[in-house]
């Protein structure tokens, strides 16, 4: 691959840390997960607290503004809420959660942690489907069922969570497929809700499932212009796992996106050479809520 | 100079010229020695063109906001920086109303005002901007804005006292640092607490540089009824009498989303 080719984002500021928390151990193994997290794929650990408090260090030192946590299933992680804590002093957090884990005592924790921080604590609840028949296939036998029950628990606390889908469940970023999902939400009892439609990533689990990235999906030879570079997450955001500091959520398991182990010393350019690089800009593809 | 300068500053106007004749007076009768708006005149209310006489005819100095950018250069939307469909929708009806009713010889006017503002007073640097000093339409919101980033922010810009607006909700944070951080809330709208009342900045500057912010009550009910005669949403003259925000509310954070109503 000549990197030469590709455009090339550079880093302007550092506002998104990410952090890999419970490595790439998920307690379901989605037939879309472009980590291909499942209960035995250890090729990222989980990160413990006192490896978060050191990142967490270096961010206040940097300027960080907000703090994402994912898996995996951040709350397979024992000491999550504890890093969760950590991180609210100091900046607003937001937890992706495939909600299997929402007891209503970790419901009722987290609306503890929500109260007591004045920075904001955000929940991103993944579903993909508006029954088992349609979430199901992608997330698992019994999947639907109980990603109801947390989501009911965290309602129950007043807490509203960013229902994510993604495009694997067919029609789903339509606005008639927006329309259905927000309906659905308000009849789970979810009387404001709030919704995040991805693009999938044809990487991990998914290239198996559908399909690879084709030859022509990809960034060579093009020219971005500096909003464009400037758009993309990669400019202005980082992600820790316990293999070091990666330059995007998306590639983690793409050893040249490892770019250190520090967060400082990642604050430079990257070239835009994966697939995914070409799905995120040319579908304008955030992690961020 | 006084030992004390005072210093009002209005957030997004949003064509509600009512909230403005009366912010301008109350800023009068509390003493101030200038007056500053930080863009954002047009959106949301009737009539836009009813602002800028009142902005002119009392001094105030302004700056863009991200409508004035986007009328002036015959944008089609308003870059607010909104990522929801459910959002962008008001946000569309509202720039295309304010669009239309705005004459060329005021977007012309608009187009000359400059982005940023810097003053230096008492040895201090005051920097007024709309949305953030890097980005016009950035929201800076008191729940995701954290000290070691705004620190950052002011260190960068090289100031000792930012104040913005954008967001449409008032806050302030003064950071370990001594350095300040204002966001002057809105007159447009009020502030999603249930209340029809409005906000803006009031900064004194003296030995210390402090802001309080301060409540604008005016004849919301005659703003609804000319919002209501221009056919404008219902959802945003609820808004205006009600006090608690009804669209264009997607974009907020979890902590801010849960004071409201809706």
């Amino acid at each position: 691959m000549a990197a030469e080719l590709f455009p090339e984002v550079p880093f302007l500021s550092f506002d998104t840390l990410w952090f890999q928390v419970a490595g790439s151990l998920c307690n379901l193994a989605c037939t879309h997960c472009f980590v291909s997290c499942s209960p035995t794929n250890h090729s990222h650990e989980m990160l413990t607290r006192a490896q978060v408090r050191g990142f967490l260090e270096e961010a206040r030192a940097l300027g960080v503004r907000e703090y994402y946590f994912t898996g995996g299933e951040p709350f397979m992680n024992p000491e999550m809420l504890g890093i969760a804590a950590d991180a609210l002093a100091q900046g607003p957090v937001t937890i992706l959660t495939n909600g299997l884990l929402l007891t209503p005592e970790r419901s009722r924790r987290l609306r503890e942690l929500f109260d007591r921080s004045e920075y904001s604590l955000d929940l991103r609840v993944s579903i993909d489907g508006w029954d088992a028949a349609t979430n199901d296939p992608i997330r698992g036998e019994g999947t639907y069922a109980r990603i109801l029950e947390g989501l009911r628990n965290l309602a129950a606390e007043g807490l509203n969570p960013v229902i994510t889908v993604t495009e694997a469940c067919d029609g789903a970023g339509a606005a008639a497929g927006r329309a259905r999902f927000l309906d659905w939400a308000r009849a789970i009892g979810l009387s404001r809700p709030r919704l995040k439609v991805l693009s999938l990533f044809r990487i991990g689990a998914e290239a198996d499932r559908l399909r690879g990235y084709a030859p022509r999906e990809t960034l060579a030879g093009r020219t971005l212009a500096p909003e464009a570079l400037e758009a993309l997450q990669c400019s202005s955001s980082r992600m820790v796992t316990s293999r070091g500091v990666y330059v995007c959520p998306i590639l983690i398991d793409s050893p040249f996106a490892r770019m250190g182990t520090t967060l400082a010393g990642t604050r430079r350019s990257f070239p835009l050479s994966t697939g995914a690089c070409f799905t995120c800009h040319e579908y304008g593809v955030t992690c961020r809520t | 100079m006084p030992d004390v300068m005072r210093l009002a500053v209005f957030g997004g106007v949003y064509s509600n010229s009512r909230a403005l004749e009366a912010a301008i007076a109350d800023a009068r009768t509390w003493g101030a020695d200038g007056l500053y708006a930080l863009g954002d005149f047009g959106a949301f209310g009737p009539h836009p063109d009813r602002v800028f006489p009142l902005l002119l005819d009392a001094g105030v100095e302004s700056i863009q906001g991200n409508y004035e950018e986007s009328l002036s250069t015959g944008a089609t939307d308003c870059h607010c920086g909104y990522t929801d469909p459910r959002d962008n929708h008001f946000a569309q009806i509202s720039y295309d109303y304010t669009a239309e009713k705005t004459s060329l010889t005021w977007k012309a006017w608009m187009g000359a005002l400059p982005a940023t503002r810097r003053l230096e007073i008492g040895g201090r640097r005051i920097l007024l901007v709309h949305g953030s000093p890097r980005k016009i339409n950035e929201f800076l919101w008191e729940s995701t804005s954290p000290v070691p980033f705004l620190e950052k922010l002011l260190e960068d810009h090289s100031a000792d006292v930012l104040v913005c607006t954008h967001t449409g909700l008032h806050w302030q944070r003064r950071l370990p640092s001594g350095r300040l951080v204002v966001n002057a809330g809105a007159l447009g709208r009020p502030a999603n607490d249930g209340r029809a009342n409005v906000w803006y900045a009031r900064l004194e500057l003296g030995a210390d540089a402090r802001a309080e912010l301060a409540p604008v009550d005016y004849d919301f009910e005659a703003m609804a009824r000319e919002m209501e005669e221009e056919r404008l949403p219902a959802e945003f003259v609820e808004t205006i009498r009600t006090g608690w925000w009804t669209c264009c509310l997607e974009i907020l954070p979890a902590k801010e989303r849960s004071r409201g109503r809706y």
